[in-house]
Order: structure tokens, then sequence, then C-alpha cells
């Protein structure tokens, strides 16, 4: 399930991804052959004369040429494959989560969407370039040098048959035993980062309070605890090294003794006609050629285990890379969708939302209200009353429970998304520039703006001015997260770019709480005078935000608990009532902030 | 290459000299028998090579014509000697083994805690000054770096050099002529290293700067997710990604593709040598010419030429291993280099000598230091010209006496600026983003120092005071409420390390946070995680003040929160404040103007000035600026 997923991403580097192997089996084929040359090189080397030497030395070179050749073409192809993979996945993952809905960004959370497309994809990398060479090469290379070794000797070769096994199941039970306390630490010493992060975040409270030996403390324990548990697994670990070389010194051993008896036993004696020594079963060339195979064999068990816990450990990435892959958008524009928005009417018919199926507590329920087009409509209530999940329905950003939401009398999941959404601008709570020109931020509104529109959307929400103070005027740069300006400036930015779009909607998310009371009032005149058309919807804090609105809904726990002009509500809601006194009652001013 | 990124950092030069001091200095006993270990394993690697030729020249090839009895004897002597070297190697490698490996992870968290130490003893100014990032991602790649460096290339070159020195002298010992060939071929392997590899880690630099990149505008698109639906942008952000995607492609595909072919460059390199040892062997042999080696000159034999191939193959794979060690060390050194940096940062300076005590009368009336908790303190104030103490009462009267201060030269943020504050009173701060209000705070608590005037506590120049005790002697609720990693208790203590139980929910009780926390599941022992992100931002402004009002320090800075809470949490934020500054000297950075009111005198600040003072009714007869703020003319910020 998993490699079907991220298999899809391979496309056009399936061609490296098939020659890597190719060309590493010609390699390792090559590499196993040239033993049994150099072997015959030095039973040449044995005689008096030269010829036998070149031959042998011409089609070792002949050899090396080859394997030079694939190794290289392995090498290459297998880097092209593998980063163009991890290319793809991220492209993949990247136009995936660009067609997530709210509700999916939601399960993932930005830091995990981060996490997948970056430590996880080159993760993934490394074992896909591990498994088109390593995986490849190092089980072909057992395979071959046991089969040559067969080859020279059958009766020398069941000394590597017997040692095979030992050191494999000493491996097998090594890594066995030494992973999951890998795991766990692994988990440990991302808690130890996190604490880093905190401290590295919060070094003014540190200082403040005078923690810095309390700090150290803290953090001196908990790296002796990483380090305990490390230091556990790798002591297990470490025992892989005597092991490997027992093997190698058994076999060294073995060889030499058999090897020795049977050359002897076998040893045909010295040619008469022309000099040559007649080996039997085995040559003292045969020896060190065995010697080398040896070598490739328990070298190649040691790699193939570390090769496999390399794998074992990217399957972690993989599929959480498959989890975003394999996730169905929940929101996607219907076939047959219609194009054209056609006023600003929006209507909640009994409107029921929770943001999981399985949540027991419904965020809004039973929701009438309809909004003429054209009718600015302010939103209040407490925290956790739902008035951003309302508002968040109309652009189709979540889909209601129960009930439908309208939209220019229709259905909002009748129409193409991207329409949808053209015609209903909205401004988010958690107001965000990017990096960037301050114009650039702008055009996010409409691309082909010219700065005659650029300017006027920014006087209407009273930037032009501050914009303009700026020495680099729209083209001051916004730091990433808009830094560099403050509170206020960032919100009142981010109204311009919707404004830029024209829309027949404009939702503002509590979009004005860090403008001063007397700019507030100005963006909302700006708004009746200019742009009287467009259906305004408007959350705020502050009663003064919404205080001139043709209509205040009052949001209490989901439900609608009144609704009316100001003077209405005064009369005739007591939270609405509670709320405006709590901001007045200080003399009648308005809480600046 | 390599010449250029000298230049470029020189501080990379030395980093492995370094390592290399740092372990000896603190692992002197367990190296020297890592040290030992390898030596004596190498050697027995190279002596099974000497063995194989031993086998062939003294058992085998008499045996072929004496038989195998005659030289039973011997072969069981060879072979028994080899058993016992190879006995003794192993258990060598077994303990070089485990030691390094306990020697790795000790190193590791003893660079981590130095790091860590070195960070806490930082000014302000380093955190100002260096992105969260960059800081975070010492203590993991780099630490990394380095790690592989200190545990990995140290040891793995120590050994591939003396396996390589050792080989070196053992085929000298068998041939000079066979071994130059050697050397010549070696050289070629060096060169193609330098050449491939050298690209390969121009590369891999390369990549790590797109990486980089590629994650900072990941990091940048999934938090702005949300925006991007709301404005349709998905396109132009997958046509930007597509173009940085493509950058990092090309590098990684560069740096790897140089590293994959290194490896079969160098070994046919060597197998090109087996050919012409082998050649150049027999046609010594056979031409008889007399072989020179280091003891003299002999006759060239087939177990010589045979030995000779595979000593010959080893050294070639060492220095395979070594030039890709050096490759390791070039990629490393960069990371190792910036963990060196870190701790080599300057310690933030505390020439202070006044130092914050318990304090409480004695018969007579006058102050004395407590050795207990008393609710009083006083300075401690030693006088290096008669050798005499003083006490005063700490009491919170803070004066601030035309002081000039710059973050960068040239580019003042504060000028002659003046601030009295009398013990109780409230000093509140207005002004516009960047108009300094936050910089005076970070010059009373001696964040930073000031470029010129005097700042006094109690009348004590405030250079005086030690550090530490000037800081506990201020409080501070600031808009990023920071809290740790632990339960609401352990937060809320943070403040006073030996509050009882009682204190801290008595604390809690002040600031109102005593009831929400009371309806959390586990109460006071509610755990926090991620900066208390499951926690609503009200309730930890609530706990950070109620951490403060655990301290009951005589004076408070504070930065009111500028974000919007609902009214009815920002009511409870707001008593909690209220309480938590009745009766100590408060300085605040003030967003709301029924703060500003409330406040014993208010400071206007514009441009690093002091353009007004005054209370709330004399600012605003004047007219002035604080008239246009209050009116609603301009923002708060």
């Amino acid at each position: 399930m998993v490699l079907k997923t991220l298999s899809r991403s391979v496309r056009e580097y399936k061609l490296p991804s098939i020659l890597t192997p190719i060309f590493m089996t010609g390699e390792v084929l090559l590499e196993c052959l040239i033993p049994l040359v150099i072997a015959r090189l030095i039973n040449a080397a044995n005689g008096n004369t030269l010829t036998p030497v070149l031959k042998s030395g011409i089609i070792l070179i002949v050899m090396a040429a080859c394997s030079l050749v694939f190794g290289t073409l392995s090498g290459r192809f297998a880097a092209r494959a593998s980063t163009g993979f991890a290319k793809n996945l991220r492209h993949d993952l990247f136009y995936k989560v660009q067609s997530f809905s709210f509700g999916n960004i939601d399960r993932f959370s930005s830091s995990g969407l981060v996490t997948r497309l970056t430590t996880d994809v080159t993760n993934v990398q490394n074992a896909y370039m591990m498994i088109i060479r390593m995986a490849v090469r190092f089980p072909l290379m057992l395979i071959t040098a046991l089969i040559m070794s067969f080859n020279v000797s059958p009766k020398m070769a069941c000394i590597f048959l017997g040692i095979i096994p030992v050191l494999g199941v000493c491996m097998a039970l090594l890594i066995w035993k030494a992973y999951p306390m890998f795991d766990s630490v692994f988990k440990q010493y991302d808690k130890l980062n996190d604490s880093v992060q905190e401290n590295i975040k919060g070094m003014r409270v540190v200082k403040t309070y005078v923690r810095e030996d309390f700090e150290r403390k803290k953090f001196e324990n908990s790296a002796e605890d990483i380090r305990r548990n490390f230091v556990r697994p790798e002591k297990l670990l470490a025992l892989s090294n005597p092991l490997m070389w027992f093997c190698i010194f058994a076999v060294i051993i073995l060889i030499s003794v058999f090897g020795a008896i049977l050359t002897v036993n076998t040893f045909g004696g010295v040619s008469p006609e022309t000099g040559e020594l007649l080996w039997g079963e085995l040559s003292t060339g045969d020896i060190s050629s065995l010697f080398i195979y040896s070598a490739q064999i328990l070298s190649s068990m040691m790699m193939l285990a570390m090769v496999l816990v390399m794998i074992i450990m990217a399957t972690a990435s993989a599929k959480r890379i498959s989890e975003v892959l394999n996730e169905k958008s929940d929101i996607v524009s219907p076939e047959n969708a219609c194009r054209e928005v056609e006023n600003g009417d929006v209507d909640f018919c009994g409107v029921s939302f929770k943001y999981s199926r399985d949540a027991e507590a419904e965020v809004l329920s039973g929701i009438e209200l309809h909004i003429k087009s054209g009718e600015t409509v302010g939103i209040l209530g407490g925290t956790g009353s739902g008035k951003t999940s309302l508002v968040q329905m109309i652009p189709r950003l979540y889909d209601a429970c129960e009930g439908c939401v309208r939209v220019g009398g229709k259905d909002v999941r009748e129409y193409e998304l991207d329409s949808l959404r053209n015609s209903v601008a909205m401004v988010l709570q958690k107001n965000l520039l990017f990096s960037g020109s301050i114009e650039e931020n702008l055009l996010w509104g409409d691309a082909n703006a010219t700065r005659e529109e650029v300017q006027h959307a920014a006087r209407l929400a009273c930037a032009d001015e501050f914009v303009s103070s700026f020495p680099g005027g729209y083209d001051t740069h916004i730091e990433q997260g808009g830094t560099n300006v403050s509170g206020g400036q960032k919100q009142r930015l981010t109204i311009a770019r919707a404004l830029l779009k024209k829309p027949k909607i404009l939702i503002l998310d509590d979009s004005t709480s860090a403008v001063d009371t007397r700019t507030d009032a100005l963006i909302r005149k700006a708004f009746r005078e200019e742009i009287p058309g467009t259906t305004k919807i408007i959350i705020a804090q502050r009663t003064a935000s919404v205080m001139d609105a043709d209509r205040i809904v009052v949001l209490d726990n989901g439900r609608i608990s009144g609704m009316g002009t100001h003077e209405e509500l005064l009369k005739s809601n007591d939270i609405y009532r509670e709320v405006y006194e709590s901001q007045n009652k200080a003399g009648g001013d308005e809480d600046a902030a | 290459m390599r010449r250029n990124e000298k230049i470029k950092n020189p501080a990379e030069k030395g980093v492995l000299g370094r390592v290399v001091k740092y372990l000896f200095s603190h692992y002197k006993g367990r190296l020297t028998v890592v040290l030992i270990c390898i030596l004596f394993s190498a050697a027995a690697n190279v002596s099974a090579s000497i063995f194989l030729q031993r086998v062939v020249d003294t058992c085998i090839t008499p045996a072929l014509t004496n038989g195998l009895d005659s030289v039973w004897k011997t072969l069981i002597k060879t072979v028994a000697i080899m058993g016992g070297v190879f006995g003794l190697a192993i258990i060598a490698v077994f303990v070089h083994s485990r030691l390094m490996a306990i020697v790795a992870h000790d190193f590791l968290k003893q660079i981590r805690v130095d790091m860590f130490n070195k960070m806490q003893s930082l000014p302000i100014k380093y955190f100002d000054t260096h992105t969260h990032g960059d800081i975070m991602s010492t203590y993991t790649n780099d630490v990394d770096a380095l790690m592989q460096l200190a545990a990995q290339c140290v040891p793995q070159m120590f050994s591939s050099s003396v396996m390589l020195l050792t080989f070196f002298c053992v085929m000298l010992s068998y041939s000079v002529w066979l071994t130059l060939v050697v050397v010549v071929f070696s050289t070629l392997m060096v060169l193609a290293t330098k050449f491939v590899g050298g690209r390969s880690a121009k590369n891999f630099v390369r990549q790590q700067r797109a990486i980089a990149k590629t994650e900072g505008f990941i990091e940048e698109m999934m938090n702005g997710q949300k925006v991007i639906k709301v404005f349709c942008h998905e396109e132009a952000a997958e046509r930007d990604f597509d173009k940085i995607n493509g950058e990092l492609f090309d590098c990684a595909d560069k740096a790897n593709g140089f590293a994959n072919i290194l490896m079969p460059i160098l070994g046919n390199i060597g197998n090109l040598m087996f050919v012409i040892v082998a050649f150049a062997g027999v046609a010594m042999k056979i031409a008889g010419v007399p072989n020179v080696y280091c003891f003299g000159t002999n006759v060239l034999s087939a177990g010589i030429i045979m030995s000779f191939i595979t000593m010959s193959r080893s050294f070639s794979n060492n220095v395979g291993q070594m030039a890709q060690m050096v490759n390791s060390v070039v990629l490393a050194r960069a990371g190792a280099s910036r963990v060196f940096a870190l701790l080599d940062e300057k310690s933030e300076t505390d020439d202070g000598y006044v130092t914050l005590v318990y304090a409480k009368e004695d018969e007579n009336g006058n102050l004395i230091e407590s050795d207990t908790r008393t609710g009083r303190w006083a300075w401690r104030h030693p006088h290096s010209a008669d050798g005499t103490v003083t006490y005063a009462e700490v009491k919170g009267d803070i004066l601030l006496d035309d002081v000039d201060f710059a973050y960068e030269p040239d580019k003042p943020v504060l000028k002659g600026v003046s601030v009295f504050a009398k013990p109780g009173q409230r000093v509140a701060f207005v002004g516009s983003t960047g108009a300094g209000k936050t910089t005076i705070t970070n010059l009373i608590n001696r964040f930073y120092d000031i470029a010129d005037g005097k700042i006094r506590y109690d009348g004590i120049n405030i250079n005086k005071i030690k550090k530490d005790d000037l800081r506990r002697s201020l409080g501070m609720v600031l808009q990023d409420t920071n809290l740790f990693t632990g339960t609401v208790r352990e937060n809320i203590r943070y403040g006073r390390l030996d509050a009882t139980d009682e204190e801290v929910e008595a604390a809690a009780r002040l600031a109102g946070a005593h009831d929400f926390i009371m309806r959390l599941p586990e109460g006071y022992n509610t755990m926090l995680i991620a900066d208390g992100a499951n926690f609503s931002q009200g309730q930890r402004q609530l706990l950070s003040i109620a951490r403060a009002a655990v301290a009951n320090t005589p004076v408070m800075i504070m930065d009111e929160a500028t974000s919007s809470i609902d009214t009815r949490t920002e009511a409870i934020v707001q008593a909690g404040c209220d309480r938590l500054m009745q009766g100590r000297t408060v300085f605040i950075i003030a967003h709301r103007l029924s703060t500003v009111r409330a406040a014993d005198v208010i400071m206007v600040l514009e441009h690093g000035k002091i353009i007004e003072r005054g209370n709330h009714e004399q600012l605003i007869a004047q007219k002035g600026k604080y008239y246009q703020l209050y009116t609603g003319a301009f923002e708060l910020d």
C-alpha cells in the first residue's frame, strides 16, 4: 500500500531507477570475476614466461575498464533516480497539500506537513538510493562470491556455508535487540531539542527569573539520560565489529589449513614438457582468491544488515508521506459546477457544524440567518461561540454537517471552488503576510492589478498613508511572517489585500482589533461609501466596530442568541448589553488596543 | 576548491585539531587504550597477509615436493601463532569498539551540556541577533556533524593511517620496486579523490543551502496555507515551489552523483595497479633483476609477488577509505566549526558586587542580613575603600538619568531619556512601534548596557549590582508568555523555586488563574506542552502573571499583550494585572488606554525621546501627542 503510493512518484526517473541495478549487477559480477583473473595472474606469475601474465593482465584491464564504466553509470543513475524521486515526492506532496481543505490541514497540522516535506522526504530519498544500489549490490555480491568460491573449490566453499549462518544469526540478534532501544531514545532526543528550543525562545524569562543554573541542571539531567539510553544499544552494536573480525580470522585460518592440505594432496607435479605446475583441486592462486571472496562475502553481509536497518528506519517516514498522498480532500469542486456567483446574498438554512465527525459537541447548531446583498452584518460573541466557524462556511472552507449554506441563491456545494472563493474575500483572524514586497503581498488579491488599483485598495483600508511614509513605499520588503510591520499595519494590509479581489462578499474575522478606533471607523466608512454593493460581514470583539452595522448577530455557544440593530440589542439582549457596558464603563471610552 | 573554503571560513581550518584536543583532554586514558587497540588490530590485519605468504612459502611449496608430512609441524606452528594473534586482535577490536561507543556518547553529552551552559551565559543580544532556527540547528545538525567527526572520522583516520603505514613498511620489506608502482597509483587515487570528491563536496555545500531555502519556503507556505486557500493562490505557490524544488534537485543530483562515482574510480585504479604490479613482478623475476628490499637484495619468489598483490589490494582499499574520509571531514568541518563558534561566544560579563539579601531589623531598628526569607530585602553593599559593608533596603526607587542607547553604533534608539519612578509608582510608556518603549525595559534589567547616562536603583548605580541579583529584584510579564514544558504548578513555581504549594496557589489566586486551573482535569498537575499550546492565549497570560506574582518582586516590568482575547477573559487578565501591580514600582508598556489612565506617570515616546510626560489629566490638558492618541487619532502599539 505504502509502496504503491510512493512508487507513483517515480515517473520520469523510472529509467535510471531500472538502469541503476542493471549496471550495478554488471559491476558486481565483474568485481567477483576480477579475483578469478587475479588468481590466474598470480599463477602465471609463478611461471617463467611473460605471455600468460600479459594475457591475464589485458583481460583484467579490460574488465577493470568495464567495471569502471558500469560503476560510474550506476552511481550516476542512482543519484539521478533518487534525487529525482525525492523531487517528485516533494512536488506531489506540495501539490496535494494545495488541494487540501481546511479540515485536511487541521488534521495534519502545518508543522506536521513541514516535517513530511523535508525530513521524511530526505529519509526516503536515502533509503531509495540504498535500495536501488546497495540492496542490489550486497545480496548479489554475496551470491556471486559464493558461486565463484564453489567454482574454485566446492569443498573449500563449505567453510563459507558454515560461517554465514553464524554471522547472519548474530547480526540479526544484535539488530533485533538494539533497534527498539534506538527507537525510544530518538523520541527522547526530540524532547531534548524541544526543551532547547523552549529555552532559546524564552531566554528573557530565564534571565529575568535568574533560572540559568536551574535550566542547566535540568538540561544536564536529560542529556545524561539520553547518553545512558543511547550507549546501551551502541554497546550492543559495537559487538558487531569483533564478531566480523572473528569470522574473517576464522575463515582465514580454516582456508589456510584445509587449503594447504587440499592443494598438496591433489598436486599433480610439474609438467615435464612445459615446466608448468600441474595443480589439482586447488592452487596457491586459488587460495588467495578464496581470501578475497571471504572478505567480499562477510563484508557484504555486514553491509546488508546496515542497509536493512536504514530501510527499516525509513519506513516510518514513508508511511507518514503516503498518509498525506492518500488523503482525499474533503472539499472538491463538483462536476458541471457553476462558475458565476450572481450576487452577494448569503443564507444559512438550519446549519449545524462540528469539526470532526466523532466530536460530540456541535460548534454551531440550527443556524438560520439570511443576509441580503450589500448588507453590513456584525457578528459578536465570546471565545468559542462559533463566530469564525460560521463565516468559514461561506467560501466553503468547511462544509456544514447539517442544513445548507447558500451564496447568491445557490448552495455553495454547487459552485466551482475557485469561482466561489474569488467572489468571497475573507480576512482571516491569523492575518499573515508573506516574505516579499508590500505590493507583491497585495497582488495576491488580484495578480493583474495596476499600481493605481493597489493604491486605491490600500487607501480604502487606510494603509496608503503609512505605506507611503516608508522609504521604500510599496516596494518595502516584508519579512517572513510580517514581523517588520506593527500589528495594526499588518491588519490594514491584509484588508487591502482582500479588497483587491473586488469581492461580492467581504468577511473580516476580527481584523481590526489592533487598529485604533478612529482608523477602524474610517475603514468602515470607506466600505459604506466605496463598496456599497458588497455584502460585508464583520466579526469583532469591540461593540464599536459593529455598532453602525445594519444588523448585529450575537452568538453564544453555537446558537444565535440575538439579532438586530445596536439599539434593539441593547434593550433585548443581555450578552450584548454586558459586553457593551464592560467596554464602556471606564468613562465611555473605548479600549484602543 | 578546498583552498577557497579555507579563505571563506578560517575557523574551519583548526576544527579537526580542536576536536582531537578536546577528546584527549577529556578521555586521555580511555583514548590511549583505544589507540593501542587500534594499533594492535591494524597490525594483526597486516599480519594476516604475511601469514598467507608464510603458509605458501614455508608449507605448501615445500610440501609439493616433499609431501605433507614434512611440513605438518611448521603448518601447525604457523596456524597456532596466527590463532593467538587473531584472538588477541578480536579482543582488541572488542575493547576499542566498545570504549569508542562509550567515549563518543559521553563526548556528545559533554558537548551538548557545554553548549547549553554557554548559551545560558550569553547576553540577550546574542538571541536578538541570531535567528532561533540557526541556534537550534547548531544543536541538531551541527552537533551531528561534530559527532561524526569525533566518533567516526578521527578513529577511522587513525586506524587507516596506521594500516597504511604498516602496509607500506611491509611492502618495502618485500620489494622496493613494486612499492614504487603502488606509490604512483596511490598518488593517482589521491588526485582522483581531489577532483571528483572536491566537486561532490562543493555541491553538497550548495545542496545544504538549497535545502535551507526549500525548507524556509515550505515552512512559510504551510503556515500560510489557509491564506493561500482563501485567495486561490494555489497555482502561484505551486509555480514558485517547482522552481525552488528544481534548484534543489540540481545540486542534490550533482552532489550524490560525484559521491557515487568516487568508489568505482578508486577501485578500478586499484585493479589497474594489480596488473601492473603482477606484470612488473613477473618481468623482474624472468629477467632476473635482483629484488631490492629494505634489508638488502634477494630473488623475487612467487610467494612474494602473491603476498604483495594481496597487500597492495589492502593498501589501495585503505587509500580509498582515507580519501572518502577526507571528504566527509570537509563536509563535517563546517558544522563542527559552528559548534565551536557557539562555545567561543563571549559570555555576559558581570562586574557587579552589590548583592540582594534577605533583611530584618535588629533590636536597635538597624537593617541586618537574615538567613531566612523575611519578605524584606536589602542591598548588601561592600565598600572596598574601607572594607565596611552597608545595607540599604530594597524599595523600588528607580532613576534613569539622561540615558543614551544604541543597538548598533550610529543608530541611536534612545536619546537623553530621563525617568524617575518612586517606590509604588506606576510608570506607563506609550508611543508607536520603534519609539523605544521595550528598549527602556531592556536597560533596567541590563539585558543591554547603556551607552551614556546613569540608571540608579535605590540610589545605587545598577552597574554595581550583580546582574543576577538585579534581575531577581525585577519581575517581568511579557507579551510572549514563554511557558515551559511541565505542569502548571512547575510553571508558576518558576518564579520562585522554593515556593510552597500554598504559595503557588495563592499566587494563582492573585492572578485570577486559580479558577480555570481548578477546572482542568488534573488541576495544578496538568501538563503544558509546546509553550502551552494546549492552553488559550488568555490562560497563558494568567499563568505568566501568576509566575510573576510568586516571585513577589518590588519592581515589575510589564508588556501588555496586544492580541485580542474575548472581553470576559480580558477583564480577568486585567484584574489579575491590577492586583499584581499593587504596592510595587511598575514599568508598563501600555496598549490599553484604561491602563494608561490608571498610571501615575505617563511617558510619551517618539523616535527615542520622551516628548511628553505627566499624568492623564495634565497630558490631556496639554493637547499634544497624548491627546491625539487618546482621542483615537493614532494607534497605540
